[in-house]
């Protein structure tokens, strides 16, 4: 049985879907077979944060309603053998989801894969509540400032209130992605820094991902900033990221913080 | 025909009690409205969604003023469910309906069955509703409340191991203690209880209150923020001093 990862935030624009895309995309790196599943009805985004804006053919309501299987629906990427999409509708809205549509499809998909990422739409409603109802584990996108950390506090709230897990009387994994994180600006106190987010959500950590031109340019070409550039810095904070998502044990490390020679020269300098 | 009387299915009426805001105001209406929308404006949304019992008790005014004053609440969106201690002779067509016996929860006689509710905003249904066995007067939280909860436990302390973040809120009907960083609104003494007090480990608070007195962020010493404090009441005001 795979595991369901619900990528969620409340706020919009934190980076929910380059976090889906370059997780997904990281796990299905080291062979695990990942879907990656887009909840956002009306606003799809991951077709083409993925590049197979132009194979899309039948959607997640689709599969839903009836009108088509869930093979046809999913779409292999060009790049990983392993690394699946389900595309959202463009044409429908939240409400063509239903919670018995979601639960049959989340089944069937964690019987094939071993991750089913499920891309949450920002907002607390329908198709927000729809995308964590059957998660595992839930990664919580937040960026370094007020409004998206209270934000995703409420949606901490809610994964351990209204997730399906949650209702059976158990806990939902939660970990908390940083993105677009600026080490400069935190440290000029225009940002939260780490531990003021980690104070306020007391959740673990699972990466830090520093701001970055290298997450728009994967965008705008159509891949998964993993795929696009493995060696840029988010990316790898991606790769070690989905490394603790797999278990894995490693050290975090707060991008920027860790001077260059550099930085140590001058700093002894200036002392 | 014969009607089937005894239907499989019966409906179920059920006793159940809820916790109400009491507004008594007093005269002139004018003044004290300017005292309402004064407390609204600091604390934006707090009658939104709250049932609310207006108490007129002694109050010498006739059905015109009393219709008056329900369309000014009406105007501040204020919804009053209820209207205590009225005349027969002053309730009228279309205005909420008398209730009695009324009392302050504190009351022992009220606590035999005490509901600890740790409850979600209204959209979200979930969220643990523990029943309780015997009479207990307090209560612990053993994770932080995250914003858009509230805690609302009126028989009495609530202890939070954990912080209470912006936007959620702990209503008690005795002391809050919050053991982590108090980010949101705490209420103690909500149900008459002027002895209640406030403790938390730091204080970065939205809104205060102890026995219906309020105080808000920017009414607080800035000294205190980032602080240990707790808070208790001195007549009508709402001390504070940094503990240790």
């Amino acid at each position: 049985m795979g595991k369901v990862i619900v990528v969620t935030s409340g706020k919009g624009g934190v980076g929910k879907t380059t976090s889906s895309a370059a997780l997904g995309a990281a796990l299905a790196h080291k062979g695990d077979r990942v879907v990656i599943v887009d909840f956002d009805v009306g606003l799809r985004n991951l077709d083409l944060v993925m590049g197979a804006e132009r194979r899309v053919v039948y959607d997640l309501v689709n599969v839903i309603q009836g009108e088509a299987k869930l093979s046809q629906a999913l779409i292999r990427d060009k790049r990983l053998e392993t690394l699946f999409l389900l595309p959202a509708s463009q044409t429908r809205d939240k409400d063509a989801l239903t919670p018995e549509g979601v639960e049959t499809v989340i089944t069937e998909l964690k019987r094939v894969f071993d991750w089913v990422i499920c891309d949450s739409p920002a907002g607390i409603e329908r198709g927000a509540t729809l995308a964590m109802r059957h998660a595992d584990i839930a990664v919580v996108v937040t960026n370094p400032e007020v409004s998206s950390v209270r934000d995703s506090d409420r949606i901490i709230g809610l994964l351990d209130a209204k997730t399906a897990k949650a209702e059976r009387g158990e806990r939902i994994e939660k970990h908390l992605l940083l993105t677009r994180y600026d080490s400069n600006r935190a440290e000029r106190g225009d940002m939260l820094k780490v531990d003021d987010v980690l104070e306020i959500l007391s959740i673990p950590l699972i990466g830090i991902i520093p701001e970055s031109m290298d997450v728009l340019r994967a965008s705008n070409i159509g891949a998964p900033v993993t795929l696009a550039d493995a060696r840029s810095a988010p990316a790898m904070a991606y790769f070690d990221a989905a490394r603790r998502l797999a278990g894995e044990v490693l050290p975090i490390t707060i991008p920027g913080e860790k001077r260059g020679i550099f930085g140590k020269i001058f700093g002894r300098k200036a002392a | 025909m014969t009607k089937v009387l005894t239907d499989a299915r019966s409906i179920r009426i059920k006793g159940r009690s809820f916790l109400a805001v009491v507004l008594s105001p007093d005269l002139p209406f004018d003044d004290w409205l300017a005292r309402l929308d004064d407390l609204a404006a600091r604390s934006a949304g707090f009658f939104l969604g709250r049932p609310v019992v207006l108490d007129v008790t002694d109050l010498p005014i006739d059905r015109a003023q009393l219709k008056e004053l329900l369309a000014e609440f009406s105007q501040r969106n204020v919804s009053i469910m209820g209207i205590e201690g009225a005349r027969p002779s002053i309730l009228g067509q279309g205005m909420p309906p008398a209730l009695k016996g009324g009392r302050p929860v504190s009351d022992e006689a009220v606590a035999k069955e005490p509901v600890i509710e740790l409850q979600n905003n209204p959209a979200d249904s979930k969220s643990a509703v523990v029943e309780s066995r015997q009479p207990l007067q307090s209560i612990i939280i053993r994770e932080p409340v995250r914003s858009g909860q509230s805690v609302i436990f009126p028989e009495g302390d609530v202890t939070v191991i954990g912080s209470v973040a912006s936007g959620a809120e702990v209503i008690a009907g005795g002391s809050v203690h919050i053991y982590g960083t108090l980010r949101g609104r705490a209420m103690a003494g909500s149900v008459g209880n002027a002895s209640a007090r406030i403790f938390c480990r730091k204080m970065e608070a939205e809104l205060l209150a102890i026995d219906g007195i309020y105080k808000m962020a920017e009414d607080m010493a800035p000294s205190l923020r980032g602080k240990p404090v707790q808070l208790w009441l001195e007549g009508d005001t709402i001390m504070a001093e940094t503990l240790i």
